[in-house]
């Protein structure tokens, strides 16, 4: 039966029907739908893992125990795993090994804009990259079989549009593959010098074998058209070209996209009078074809930067755009927002209010860098924060200890904090610690990690002690505050600043927005006793407003935290 | 393609369009076409500007809908409606909520809410079709019910879609509680 899916659960409906077994990820968008889908079938083993280097080594063992093995990423997550990938493309498989990554374009959820491709060709292993729903369904099918026939792990390649966008797929029944027992292989399961100098050339004739498949495969096909104009494209580039020219070009579709066909391009190149090169993010396939000395038109038209789209290829190419017409007035945006009782608003407010320089993470506290908090000086990678306040204070020394704070969510202290609280416990910086412990996974959608007490699918795990973990490492100050008390969370930045040793301090309360969170009736304002000071507007609470000089509350968005009422010196606002 | 029909739905983040893009995808692949349905998660969903784009034809190619193309725009606020007024093909039509809801700059005093947002948008020669759902949604049941009241409307433009296929639509997408609310609320919006 036809079903309307996203790209995401198709690929976890492929991933399910050729019988993976054990799949092992960390969320980020745009990728976290398909271990969330694959969580959902009770054949598979699923869980989120602590950070994307330890689900990819996960998928590893599994595979070499003989199962058919999915660990699933965004871009930069393939960063934090590349180290398991290089040698893994080394070793091979037993079971096939299947990983997917999400690329942003666009950078609709992310921190920078880096083309996985590369990952591909550097860590030598076959990617393959669908246009929509139903290739991501089949792609996903086919990547085991090509993982088993040509011993690799092989990388999906998907990207915002495609992850995020529903199309029509026919799913069908899980076939499981004949098992692959485990047997101890020193020789190809052993990475040291010895071996791996021999499974090297296994590897670039595995690439030989690869390109052979790519010049005649199911994965690229030949769409002709007119001659006039020749389009080689993968991805959503297809989808934009296609809905631009229809069969006005001829079209050759890459769904493998590493590594690349040779003979195949040339063919194409020769029937047509001119080649374009419509892919998204960095001249991959263009280089590609100047090697093979095939002259072709790309980057000096399309952009490297950003997302494409049907417009932009029709003007690029000279083709009619659509009319269309706006206001002439610039509108006042609309950026995302800390929500309404978002625990990190207190803390940032108290960051903000002591002038404190704060080294951020990745999350949704990400967003106390944004007007009117404006709370923070820097955000670079997972974990970033703690090792480079440790840096920060190091190269500053006083100047710095007694001002600058370091802020980490409770997932991301997980995937990648601890090692940096680790070189501060070792290396003794006077470092101080935020944990953002809101008890979940928020930015990308509720999951559960590693001191939440739950797994991916709900059920009571183990729980990590945060307090304890940082005590272990040898912090002598580890407190805890809860954010919706100010004037606590002022004391605690004030004395922790202001001690002489490294500490901790753990900013607890869960995310506003689960289930389980109890709210409090909405404040009301007590209009006589406002004077419109706008104090408690400098939270920048979404439910907040002026309204005739005084203050308004939004009730079907305030859940009555009350941190507002804390700002207020005249009592103007009141629970119900 | 030419023969695409393209419905844009654009609000506040959790205002709830995600539940309209998911009846109006059922709707529509029932009804024999070829759908997409895109939209964009992770951080824009912090209340942030949020757009759904929905296509359907013979054929459908690119997931999302550009500028100059939409045929309808459904927007839950009315500053959203004008935001994305590029993106209306020159005899398109907006269907809008009245509401406003002020985002962060509005909020923190750096620009204001702008005025005579319909007319403006009339003036520019867009036809806008304006209704206050949220009193609808109120009337019948829940404020929440915003959604389904711009659904019912939205019903009226598609004449050749019989009314009980959205009905069962609807009672395919929405839990059995809420329901008879949500039929209530379409009623409301189809007026």
């Amino acid at each position: 039966m036809k079903n309307l899916m996203l790209g995401n659960k198709a690929l976890a409906r492929g991933l399910f029907e050729a019988g993976c077994s054990v799949a092992s990820s960390y969320p980020g968008t745009p990728s976290t739908e398909i271990t969330e889908e694959i969580a959902k079938f009770d054949e598979v083993y699923a869980e989120w893992a602590p950070n994307e280097k330890v689900a990819m080594e996960v998928a590893f063992g599994a595979s070499l125990a003989g199962k058919r093995s999915f660990c699933g990423m965004k871009h930069v997550g393939m960063n934090v795993a590349a180290d398991p990938l290089f040698t893994a493309s080394y070793t091979g498989v037993n079971g096939g090994m299947v990983i997917c990554v999400a690329d942003d374009p666009g950078m609709h959820s992310s921190q920078n804009e880096q083309d996985s491709r590369h990952y591909a060709i550097a860590a030598k292993v076959p990617m393959l990259e669908p246009a929509d729903s139903a290739e991501a369904y089949e792609f996903a099918k086919k990547a085991y079989e090509l993982s088993e026939e040509y011993d690799t792990p092989v990388i999906i390649k998907m990207c915002t549009r495609v992850a995020h966008s529903q199309s029509v797929v026919e799913p069908g029944e899980r076939v499981m593959p004949e098992p692959n027992p485990y047997e101890k292989n020193i020789a190809k399961y052993v990475m040291m010098p010895g071996n791996a100098i021999r499974r090297h050339p296994f590897v670039e004739e595995r690439t030989r074998r690869l390109i052979a498949l790519a010049e005649d495969c199911e994965f690229n096909r030949v769409e002709m058209g007119d001659t006039a104009i020749g389009i080689i494209t993968s991805s959503t580039s297809y989808q934009y070209a296609k809905e631009v020219f229809g069969d006005k070009a001829s079209i050759l579709k890459l769904g493998m996209v590493n590594p690349l066909p040779e003979k195949l391009i040339k063919d194409f190149a020769a029937k047509v009078d001119k080649v374009y090169v419509i892919e998204e993010l960095d001249p991959v396939i263009e280089n590609h074809c100047r090697v093979l000395g095939v002259e072709v038109i790309g980057k000096e038209l399309l952009p490297i930067e950003g997302e494409f789209c049907q417009n932009l290829l029709a003007e690029k190419l000279g083709l009619d755009v659509p009319s269309c017409r706006k206001l002439d007035e610039v509108l006042p945006g609309r950026p995302p927002v800390m929500c309404a009782g978002c625990p990190h608003r207190g803390l940032f407010f108290t960051l903000s209010r002591n002038k404190c320089t704060v080294l951020g993470d990745i999350g949704c506290y990400t967003l106390g860098a944004v007007a009117p908090l404006s709370a923070m000086d820097m955000t670079l990678c997972m974990g970033a924060s703690i090792s480079s306040s440790h840096g920060f204070n190091k190269a500053l020394g006083e100047a710095s200890e007694g001002k600058t704070v370091a802020v980490i969510g409770d997932s991301t202290f997980m995937h990648s904090g601890m090692t940096s609280l680790a070189n501060i416990a070792y290396n003794q910086s006077n470092s101080t610690v935020i944990i953002l412990d809101n008890s979940i996974t928020g930015m990308t959608g509720h999951q559960q990690n590693p001191t939440t007490g739950y797994n991916i699918k709900g059920d009571p795990a183990g729980k990590i002690n945060l307090e304890a973990l940082c005590k272990a490492m040898g912090f002598n100050r580890v407190r805890v505050v809860d954010p919706y008390d100010l004037e606590a969370c002022n004391q605690a930045i004030k004395e922790e600043l202001a001690v002489a040793e490294p500490s901790v301090i753990i900013s607890r309360r869960p995310c506003a927005l689960l289930k389980y969170v109890k709210h409090n009736k909405p404040l009301k304002v007590n209009k006589d006793k406002c004077v419109g000071c706008k104090s408690c507007m400098r939270l920048g609470c979404p439910a907040t407003s002026m309204k005739d000089g005084k203050i308004q509350i939004d009730t079907t968005l305030c859940v009555g935290c009350g941190i507002c009422k804390q700002m207020c010196k005249f009592d103007a606002l009141e629970n119900q | 393609m030419a023969d695409t029909k393209n419905i844009m739905i654009v609000g506040v983040g959790g205002q709830g369009s995600l539940l309209a893009s998911k009846l109006l995808g059922y709707l529509l692949l029932t009804e024999g076409y070829d759908v997409k349905v895109s939209e964009v998660h992770g951080m824009s969903q912090r209340g942030g500007s949020v757009v759904t784009y929905v296509r359907f034809g013979d054929k459908v190619y690119s997931p999302i809908i550009d500028r100059g193309q939409a045929d309808v725009i459904v927007s839950f606020e009315k500053l959203e409606a004008a935001r994305y007024l590029e993106y209306l093909k020159p005899e398109g039509t907006i269907l809008t909520n009245t509401q406003e809801m002020d985002p962060m700059p509005v909020i923190t005093g750096a620009a204001k809410y702008p005025e005579r947002l319909i007319e403006r948008m009339q003036e520019a020669g867009a036809k806008v079709d304006a209704m206050d759902c949220l009193a609808l949604a109120e009337e019948a049941g829940s404020a929440k019910a915003v959604n389904i009241v711009l659904m019912g409307r939205l019903s009226t433009y598609f004449p050749e879609i019989p009314e009980v296929k959205w009905i069962e639509a609807i009672e395919a997408c929405v839990p059995p509680k809420f329901l008879e609310l949500n039929k209530k609320a379409f009623a409301l919006g189809r007026g």
